[in-house]
């Protein structure tokens, strides 16, 4: 299926370059819906993958390339079932999601995140399963799980220790942060800047470049740079869901959730 | 090195181009959530345009309790 529309996402071959495009309003905050559609994709992948060198994962939102994962879904999740069964159902989540993000860590062809706007949480676990990351000069980073008692659990801690000195993680992660892509570029995260609204294009020109190199000779490279941490990304989940279970976790969610004011994502 | 009247005056040029508000609408004192008609978000873009603007790196959380454009003039002023 070279062609897709979902509800929350799609995607198109464009000159030789999957480009999956998120579109989930208002910031492609990360939930059942979009775990769906990314299952399809994922599911699509090996057959995409003989017709194209590169894919590029962009979002068609103003606000951003997404604000991470559906903090209201989780609320709700937790208020509406009893305990145990509510936490079985994050674990099951963060096992599909995981599973997800391992196969597009892994693909054999080169992945290019191409960022704009808010960069958080989940979303900024998406981006770090590509290869490369090319942000606009607005992107914004952060891992903010801690305000809500909790770790990132897509995968962010074990893929940010892979790309990033320890002293930078442990900044980010201890301190909640959010950081501008100047930042990200002086610690390596980021591989370009584009001008505002400028990120597809340029990923689009890299993808274009990467185009030209022999296939399998790229993928071996890959495999080789690119290790997976298997463990790691299936311990994160069990403390994810450690934290999960306690009271203050249920109060930073809802506190978040029924915030009337205009500071939710500020920390 | 820039006056703090100097970096405040600035601020207010930038958010008052930016958010298309009349320059002469902003005052130091003013909520800059409610001069402007913004919320996070568009509070997290404006600190970026700010941090590249100044080039400084300005954590957000230095922004907790701040909602008047000179008490962001004071945090940027202390990273100059």
């Amino acid at each position: 299926m070279n062609d897709f529309k979902g509800q929350t996402l799609s995607w198109q071959i464009v000159n030789g370059a999957i480009e999956l495009a998120l579109h989930r309003d208002p910031c492609n905050e990360i939930g059942s819906l979009t775990l769906d559609d990314l299952e399809e994709f994922k599911a699509a992948l090996p057959g995409l993958g003989n017709e194209a060198h590169a894919l590029i994962v962009h979002s068609t939102l103003k606000a951003g390339f997404s604000a991470g994962a559906d903090l209201r879904e989780l609320f709700q999740r937790g208020q509406e079932m009893e305990k145990g069964a509510a936490l079985r159902e994050v674990r099951e989540f963060l096992e599909r999601i995981h599973s997800v993000m391992n196969v597009l860590d892994a693909a054999p062809l080169t992945t290019i995140a191409a960022v704009h706007g808010v960069t958080f949480g989940g979303g900024f676990e998406l981006a770090l399963v590509c290869d490369i990351i090319i942000a606009d000069r607005m992107a914004r980073f952060c891992f903010p799980e801690l305000r809500l008692g909790l770790i990132p659990g897509f995968g962010g801690i074990p893929r940010l220790k892979r790309d990033l000195g320890n002293a930078v993680v442990r900044d980010l992660l201890l301190t909640g942060r959010s950081f501008n892509v100047m930042k990200a570029q002086q610690i390596g995260l980021v591989s370009q800047i584009a001008a505002e609204g400028e990120a597809l294009r340029v990923a689009r020109a890299t993808a274009s470049q990467v185009g030209k190199f022999d296939r399998r000779t790229a993928a071996a490279a890959k495999e080789f740079v690119k290790p997976i941490p298997y463990e790691e990304l299936k311990r994160e989940i069990d403390i994810f869901c450690d934290l999960y279970s306690r009271p203050a976790v249920e109060e930073g969610l809802r506190k978040f959730v029924e915030n009337e004011g205009v500071q939710p994502y500020l920390p | 090195m820039p006056t703090t009247d100097h970096t405040l005056d600035q601020i207010l040029d930038l958010a008052a181009a930016h958010f298309k508000v009349p320059r002469e609408k902003l005052s130091a004192d003013d909520d800059f959530f409610k001069t402007l008609g913004i919320d996070s978000l568009q509070a997290l873009d404006l600190l970026t345009r700010l941090e590249h603007h100044f080039r400084i790196d300005l954590p957000d959380y230095e922004l907790q309790g701040v909602s008047d454009f000179r008490t962001l003039a004071n945090r940027i002023q202390a990273r100059l």
